[in-house]
């Protein structure tokens, strides 16, 4: 197990290094100064500027520079907001972030794992079609249409629910985590039902059936570590997923998170912010997909022993 | 036997050809045959939208605001008084036009990628699909939004952006599928016969694997929908004068409150589309017997 995880996490460290890489370059050949903005300012000032920003050195000093300062943590001043730095902007917006995956998270794995596996023990019945029916609507609804319809809907008609903020209301937490969480509950519903439904067909649940096991235990002890290995891999991709659907979510809502930030800095085209942002969103997810393949490997030796060589 | 009886049974065996097989498995699958009508009809609106829209792309009429659905306005109009079914009609034209352009282009790239990658196999085989591994765990919607910033928001980019994003799994099908086509009998007989690598690619592995590249391309086409509607949502997509479904949607979440219509008309155009490819991708799927095309 150690051996897989090692090995991943080198196979981990190019990806991180291409994403820098390409980031860094791709920034530094978009077009306009981030100082050639609406008030002109004098050739000195400017040049004390970029010296700040170590913009007057020659690109590939200024790339082994910053590769430097992000070995160190530090992601650099931000270009937008004078005396903050883009470590502090993430500092502030990451929890609220983290929080609101979090919760979406446990709606997606919560609604979808549970609606998958109760469709996969009675397939091809009203059982199975109602939920999945659901999952069809759920993945063909996008966020940025599901969230203002569920404000419409429970905050402003229903009036039940606060339409935007994050902490401030009690309550305010609900819509933007069911926004955020909906389409992944969608996804791993019909995850979980395909694997559930391959799991229920082995000879060894037709042994526990048997031997006289109550269904729950069949259902609960047998079938659901294997049943639910493919969702597991899906979190991965679902952790990246979910970090995007949070700019569209905290727009709406109006939550102070990262994922606002985001957006706000490729409109104020802050490079040093975007930059510092894209590199830390994509270590995270290169590591966060690392997690999801482990703990799928630990769930399926199989899967371990492949990996292996 | 004569050969009438020859004859007839010549013709059918023709009559249950692989695809026209499929064609009646997909016609027995009623989601699957609602979504192609759904996708033929709005397709066909989309083509037809300058001679048959109701009023002009830029006709507004401030004094009239916006207004509930009525006869003159079916689906009613917007703050400006211009007509929604107008502006859904020439959306639609855009988003459905991003959906098959960069689909296409991914398409293009993952098919020669992964036929490349099959047919070669060996190291070169090995290089090309670690590559696409590596690209595969790239945050791609952070590197959309990145590319709009650093490039500027112009459509043809946004095209290239999605296709360049969606062509990887793509690869790896057609990867998958050149490599088993590779052992047959009829490819070593063409190989033999002298037949040059692109020729073999082109006449026999692309149109052998077509199962498969059929039903992904209808899956991709939603999946390069939502990235450009997520996209105009944000403000980083499509940019007005022009419009596109993600940007309606847009315009009506801002003023649902008073103006509900204008957020739920272009939602429901862009979830039924959405809606009917996908069922049409899945009945594809299971009409013409593809596994794993979808992960």
């Amino acid at each position: 197990m150690l051996r897989f995880i090692t090995l991943r996490l080198l196979q981990a460290i190019p990806v991180i290094l291409v994403v820098i890489t390409v980031t860094f370059f791709l920034v530094r050949i978009a077009p306009g100064g981030p100082f050639d903005s609406e008030k002109p300012v004098t050739r000195e000032v400017k040049a004390a500027l970029e010296a700040q920003y170590k913009l007057d050195l020659p690109l590939f000093q200024q790339y082994t520079s910053y590769l430097g300062d992000l070995a160190q943590g530090d992601l650099g001043p931000s270009f937008k907001y004078p005396g903050r730095s883009v470590n502090e902007l993430i500092a502030a917006g990451f929890p609220v972030t983290a929080e609101l995956g979090f919760y979406a998270l446990l709606v997606a794995v919560g609604i979808g794992g549970l609606a998958g596996v109760i469709a996969a023990l009675k397939p091809n019945t009203a059982q199975d079609y109602i939920p999945m029916s659901l999952a069809m609507i759920g993945i063909c609804m996008p966020s940025f249409l599901l969230g203002p319809l569920l404000v419409l809907v429970f905050g402003i008609h229903l009036d039940w629910l606060p339409v935007s903020g994050w902490g401030d209301i009690p309550g305010d937490k609900i819509l933007p985590s069911i926004t955020l969480g909906a389409g992944y509950a969608a996804y791993i519903a019909r995850l979980g039902r395909a694997g559930m439904l391959e799991v229920l067909s082995q000879d060894y649940i037709r042994t526990a059936r048997a031997k006289g096991l109550p269904e729950w235990q069949v259902v609960l002890k047998h079938s659901l570590r294997g049943g639910l290995i493919p969702v597991v891999a899906f979190l991965g991709p679902a952790f990246a997923g979910l970090l995007a659907g949070s700019f569209v979510v905290e727009t709406i809502f109006q939550i102070p998170g990262l994922g606002r930030f985001y957006v706000q800095a490729a409109f104020n085209r802050d490079y040093t912010m975007i930059l510092g942002t894209t590199v830390f969103l994509s270590v995270l997810i290169v590591l966060f997909n690392l997690l999801s393949d482990v703990l799928a490997a630990w769930m399926n030796p199989r899967l371990r022993a492949q990996f292996g060589h | 036997m004569n050969t009438q009886t020859i004859n007839d049974i010549a013709q059918a065996e023709q009559g249950t050809s692989l695809w026209k097989d499929a064609w009646l498995r997909l016609r027995k699958n009623h989601l699957a045959v609602f979504g192609l009508v759904t996708l033929v009809l709005f397709i066909v609106i989309a083509l037809l939208t300058p001679w048959i829209a109701p009023y002009s792309y830029q006709a507004q009429n401030l004094e009239l605001g916006a207004s509930p659905p009525s006869a003159a306005h079916w689906l009613g109009t917007d703050i400006f008084g211009r007509d929604l079914m107008t502006q859904i009609m020439y959306g639609g034209r855009i988003s459905l036009a991003v959906g098959f352009v960069a689909t296409t282009v991914a398409l293009l790239i993952g098919v020669t990628w992964g036929a490349v990658a099959g047919y070669v196999g060996g190291r070169a085989d090995a290089v090309m699909m670690r590559l696409v591994d590596i690209l595969y765990a790239l945050p791609f919607m952070i590197f959309i939004v990145l590319l709009t910033v650093v490039f500027g928001r112009n459509m043809l980019l946004l095209f290239l952006a999605i296709g360049a994003v969606e062509w990887l799994t793509m690869a790896r099908i057609m990867r998958g599928q050149v490599q088993s086509l590779r052992q047959q009998e009829f490819v070593e007989a063409a190989i033999s016969l002298g037949l040059s690598p692109a020729t073999l690619i082109r006449r026999h592995l692309v149109p052998n694997a077509l199962g498969p590249i059929i039903v992904y391309t209808t899956l991709t086409i939603p999946n390069v929908m939502l990235l450009e509607a997520f996209l105009s949502f944000l403000g980083l997509g499509i940019q007005p004068p022009q419009t596109s479904w993600g940007l309606l949607i847009s315009y009506g979440a801002e003023t649902m409150e008073e103006y509900p219509w204008l957020l739920i008309f272009p939602g429901l155009a862009l979830t039924l589309t959405l809606f009917s490819l996908n069922f049409l991708g899945d009945g594809l799927r299971d009409a013409l017997d593809v596994r794993g095309a979808k992960d």
